[in-house]
């Protein structure tokens, strides 16, 4: 379980890092917290040319306030945002969801970036991300474009990112204090993949309300359904659950060695009650 | 002796005392040496190329790209070591019938699990031997696979070893008294269940390890080694490599864990020695995780169709088992993979009086990784099935769970006492067990609080298990079937010059403290304190013979020794001082590491003292006193084939019925291991136990594809418990001495696996019950719970 030869650069800036992306020849991969790439790089399941390293780029690590949103660095490491009061005030989701994601050495060193990088599709974060309405800012030597999560996550590990782009940051509309959150996910020990998970912000954006699900861990991407966010958003109904268990149903699912897919789709009409349930409290 | 063994107020009386372990210090600052640590001059690295194909003809094997990579020592096929090793054969003539085939270190034409060595690379390090292993090329032919144990019985299964005319390793059949006669009779009622155990493993922390050199000059092999039976490898190792005993020296330093894994014989450990003669060089493997996951051996995966009757007044009218389980294509060498089946058949339903047993028991040969002895073998099946049984028996019935124990097990007075197997019992305590545990769990008050849960709509239920442990074998385990496995064990006592303790022991320390037990019998029975001992194991070249620590023998046996050792140097030592002294040795005693009176306990001079004398002055001693300063003991255990220890357990726990979740609110432990030597080394025994049986019964399992693809080789799908999900662990004991010793301990080890499982069984089915529900295979995980509650299926 050692990772086959590579060459490592440590660029100091993301235009040095921009740089090498672009320039280095054959398979060149980037590295943030390392907390996915160097377990598959040493079951030689990932095997790069050349690592760049973005610990160094300090730059790349920073928690903003604007007006109307909290500016995240890409490189910014979960323990950072468990820490920082911006988060906490502005998106009380991630204080939900934050201890849910892995153990403490884990969250010590990855990163907001390198999880929307890496679109596993149990984790947390693609999920947070599209449940926030955030805007992935995405940076090559050619330029710059905004992506909204919505739209950056294709598929089981593959996104939008074009080669020689690097998330330099990533937008999350503020939360008001009367927007809504819930959160919940099942996973059979503390810190492991979910077996199924949901993530609901509900908000009123302009004059409108703006419910938003997305559940993670039961499909091979995040899965926003607008069909089930339209049911809840209705006057609640009388057969409102077996609305929901319908709309529920028209997912698609894929089993993992913990949950089959019939499972999964059950599951995840459980955490999505509990979840909504939890942002009434 | 010098009081009895629980005086506590005895100076340097150690046994029945927590002490701190003298090692702790050493290992928290990092200053351990695991085989991993060691670096010897011009040693080499191994890695294995495995396969990936549960069954597979091997046809070509190219080296060429690989043999060229710079860095690359060696490359090894099966028939690179035909002359250099001879086959061994899993059998012991006792289990009679067994059979399995010759195997080799490295696969030789036929691959038969994924994850067998095929090709062996040694290079400079372990990378540049992974990166070879990358470049080598094997020629597959896939042939069909047999991975299923009962379809492995069939008729048109793939034959494993064409040799055999089946599938089939070892039957045995234990029938004793009539069970055919009780199933019609109309007084009793007749539960069936059909159980199913997952395949799971030990996970240490430390994998398997081997570092080898030989030295040519002289022939010695010497072995550094991560395992638990230090003198049964030297005997294996000396006689496939065909070297004399005494030149194999074997030496474990520090060991992270074993827990039965690292006591087999692995093809890559193996290859390791041979390659490093060959190569006239230190070799190193050292497993990785996924290949320890494929390579080291598994444990239960049992089928198992069992049967009750009771009585009206609950009484155990008969019970039956037929057990089938799979063991991988090889039995492993050389304590078998038929144990754990043949301890299945000794132990179910042994706590209770049954007159009427029968059991069937199948050992199967499959291709997936190979099965065999893990803490607490066969133990936890047999619980499972037993008191599973018995409860859903009892609710049958409408009878409480502890009331069908009161009525059944074998009463304390009635030892010694002969179970329906034929097992021997003697100094056991289960109704005394039992209610220590009823009422350390104020059993009436958790069932009155299970029933207010439920009318808030929790399911909580309660399970109970009442248990033996098989622990200090006597040579009828092994060593009466063939095997180069001591049953007895020894101990060296020596006093040196400045008046410090010496202990030599052949039981092994793998992280449980078996050097502190040793170090508290020793300083408690010859008088010196604690930091005066120093201990040695492990190393074939300096301690006395013996078996090493496994079957909850380490205690047991190996600290008799050392106790016989401690007492015979001390007498020794007064006759000394009672010469020096001018008095008789009997009026004199040792305490604190001084010579005492008796009467009076009037210091008469430091044991440093008489070091001096001896060692230094020897002319002030008579000429006829030789002093020998040392004293050797050997043990083992001869009234019993085992000494039996029992045990009572109960879990609570909380099911979640919407997602199959199970939550531990609380679990609690009653272990009769006879002496306790050390409370907190035995209480963490028994809580590292459970754990593991937590493990077994909620979390984790080999899972294999159909094909005998091993699905979640990685400590992220494999699910080990963790502490985040443990619940406290409540424990008491209950000291009856095992009459077979002096200083009266039996094993620790091995109760918490062995009950752990059963008690959670149990209440898992305690709190479905309402729900018309319950299972019987483990681990239970979330989804086969909600499978049980009709949900998810088709």
């Amino acid at each position: 379980m050692k990772a086959s030869d590579f060459s490592y650069e440590n660029p100091n800036s993301l235009n040095a890092a921009l740089a090498l992306l672009a320039n280095q020849d054959g398979d060149v991969q980037l590295l943030a917290g390392g907390q996915s790439l160097m377990p598959m790089m040493n079951f030689r399941l990932a095997a790069p040319d050349t690592l760049v390293d973005l610990n160094g780029v300090k730059e790349l690590q920073f928690i903003q306030e604007t007006e109307t949103s909290i500016e995240i660095g890409a490189m910014t490491r979960y323990v950072q945002l468990e820490q920082s009061p911006l988060v906490t005030q502005h998106i009380p989701l991630f204080a939900k969801a934050l201890p849910h994601i892995a153990h403490s050495a884990i969250r010590n060193r990855g990163t907001i970036g390198g999880s929307a990088a890496l679109a596993d599709p149990a984790a947390e974060m693609p999920a947070l991300l599209i449940a926030l309405g955030a805007t992935l800012n995405l940076q090559s030597l050619t330029g710059q474009r905004s992506v909204l999560a919505d739209d950056f996550f294709l598929g089981l590990y593959e996104t939008t990112l074009a080669d020689g782009e690097i998330i330099e940051s990533i937008s999350i509309p503020k939360l008001a204090s009367t927007d809504r959150t819930g959160f919940y996910e099942l996973a059979r020990r503390h810190g492991d993949y979910a077996m199924a998970g949901v993530a609901v912000v509900d908000r009123v954006v302009g004059d409108l309300a703006s419910l938003r699900v997305v559940f993670f861990a039961i499909s091979d991407r995040p899965v926003r359904d607008q069909k089930m966010e339209d049911l809840l958003q209705r006057p609640s109904a009388n057969d409102e659950q077996q609305h929901l268990k319908e709309a529920i149903g028209q997912l698609e699912f894929h089993g993992d060695l913990n949950a089959d897919a019939a499972t999964k789709q059950h599951l995840a009409g459980v955490v999505l009650n509990r979840a909504l349930k939890e942002m009434e409290t | 002796m010098s009081g009895p063994l629980t005086n506590l107020d005895r100076p340097n009386s150690y046994i029945g005392r927590t002490v701190p372990r003298p090692d702790a210090k050493r290992l928290l600052q990092g200053r351990g040496q695991y085989v991993d640590d060691l670096q010897l001059p011009r040693m080499v690295h191994a890695a294995f190329v495995r396969s990936p194909h549960a069954h597979a003809r091997v046809k070509e094997i190219d080296t060429t790209a690989a043999t060229s990579l710079p860095g690359v020592v060696a490359i090894y096929t099966a028939k690179d070591f035909v002359d250099h090793v001879t086959p061994y054969v899993g059998v012991l003539t006792h289990l009679q019938g067994l059979r399995s085939a010759p195997q080799m270190p490295l696969a030789t034409d036929v691959v038969r699990w994924q994850g067998e060595p095929v090709v062996m690379v040694v290079a400079h390090n372990r990378a540049i031997a992974e990166d070879a292993c990358g470049l080598i090329e094997i020629d597959f032919e896939p042939l069909a696979e047999v991975c299923d144990a009962a379809a492995a019985l069939k008729d048109d299964a793939t034959i494993i070893h064409p040799e055999f005319d089946s599938n089939l390793a070892w039957e045995r059949l234990v029938d004793s008294g009539d069970v055919e006669a009780i199933w019609d009779r109309d007084d009793v009622t007749v539960i069936e269940r059909d159980f199913t155990f997952g395949r799971h493993t030990g996970v240490t922390l430390e994998s398997r390890a081997s570092l080898v050199e030989f030295n040519p000059a002289d022939e010695t092999l010497t072995y550094h080694y991560s395992g638990q039976a230090p003198h049964m490898m030297q005997a294996v190792l000396a006689k496939h490599l065909d070297l004399p005993e005494e030149n194999v020296r074997l030496v474990a330093r520090d060991v992270g864990g074993s827990f039965g894994i690292k006591i087999h014989t692995y093809g890559d450990d193996v290859a390791t020695a041979i390659a490093a003669r060959l190569l006239r060089r230190p070799v190193k493997f050292v497993a990785d995780r996924m290949e320890s996951f494929v390579s080291d051996i598994h444990a239960r995966d049992h089928t198992v169709h069992g049967r009750i009757a009771v009585d009206s007044s609950g009484v155990i009218a008969a019970m039956e088992i037929d057990d089938l389980t799979g063991i991988g294509p090889f039995s492993m060498y050389p304590r078998t993979s038929a144990i754990e089946c043949n301890q299945i058949l000794n132990l179910t339903g042994a706590p209770y009086q049954i007159e009427n047993y029968r059991a069937r028991g199948r050992v199967v040969f499959q291709n997936k990784n190979m099965m065999c002895q893990y803490r607490a073998v066969g133990h936890p099946v047999a619980m499972a099935v037993a008191d599973g049984l018995l409860e859903a028996a009892a609710h049958e019935i409408n009878m409480d769970v502890v009331a069908i124990r009161r009525k059944n097990l074998i009463a304390d007075t009635a030892y010694p006492a002969t179970s329906a197997a034929g097992m021997k019992f003697d100094d056991l305590s289960h109704q005394r067990a039992l209610e220590k545990l009823v009422s350390m769990m104020d059993y009436d008050g958790l069932r009155q609080s299970q029933e207010e849960a439920r009318e808030r709509g929790v399911y909580r239920g309660i399970g109970l298990v009442s248990m033996v442990e098989v622990t200090n074998p006597s040579p009828m385990f092994y060593g009466v079937g063939g095997a180069s496995i001591s049953a007895q064990d020894g101990a060296t006592v020596r006093l040196d010059a400045a008046g410090a303790l010496h202990v030599s022991s052949s039981i092994t320390e793998q992280g449980q403290g078996t050097n502190t037990i040793i170090a508290q019998i020793a300083a408690d029975r010859f008088g010196v304190d604690i930091d005066r001992v120093k201990v040695t194991t492990g190393d074939t070249a300096t301690t006395p013979y013996g078996g090493g620590t496994w079957a909850s023998r380490g205690a047991g046996i190996g600290g008799e020794a050392v106790l016989l050792a401690a007492q015979a140097l001390r007498q020794q030592v007064l006759e000394i001082a009672g010469t020096i002294l001018q008095a008789a040795p009997d009026s004199l005693d040792i305490n604190n590491g001084q010579i005492v009176d008796v009467e009076g306990a009037a210091t008469r001079m430091s044991l440093g003292e008489l070091g001096r004398i001896v060692y230094y002055r020897g002319n002030e001693l008579p000429n006829d006193m030789m002093p020998e300063m040392i004293a050797t003991r050997h043990y083992r255990v001869t009234d019993f084939p085992f000494v039996f220890t029992n045990g009572a357990m109960a879990a609570h726990v909380e099911v979640d019925p919407e997602t199959g979740f199970v939550k531990i609110l609380d679990f609690w432990a009653v272990e009769d291991c006879g002496r306790v030597i050390n409370p907190k080394l035995v209480d963490e025994q028994i809580r590292g136990g459970v754990i593991q049986g937590i493990g077994g019964a909620l979390y984790e399992e080999c899972l294999y594809s159909d094909d005998g693809q091993m699905l979640n080789a990685s400590m992220a799908d494999y699910l080990v418990p963790m502490a985040a999900e443990m619940p406290d662990i409540h424990i008491a004991h209950i000291e009856t001495p095992t009459k077979t010793s002096t200083l009266g301990a039996k094993g620790a080890g091995e109760a918490g696996t062995g009950g752990a499982p059963a008690a959670l069984m149990n209440a898992v089915n305690d709190a479905l019950r309402p729900l018309d529900a319950s299972i019987y295979q483990m681990p239970m995980t979330p989804q086969r719970i909600l499978r049980v509650l009709g949900i998810g299926k088709d």
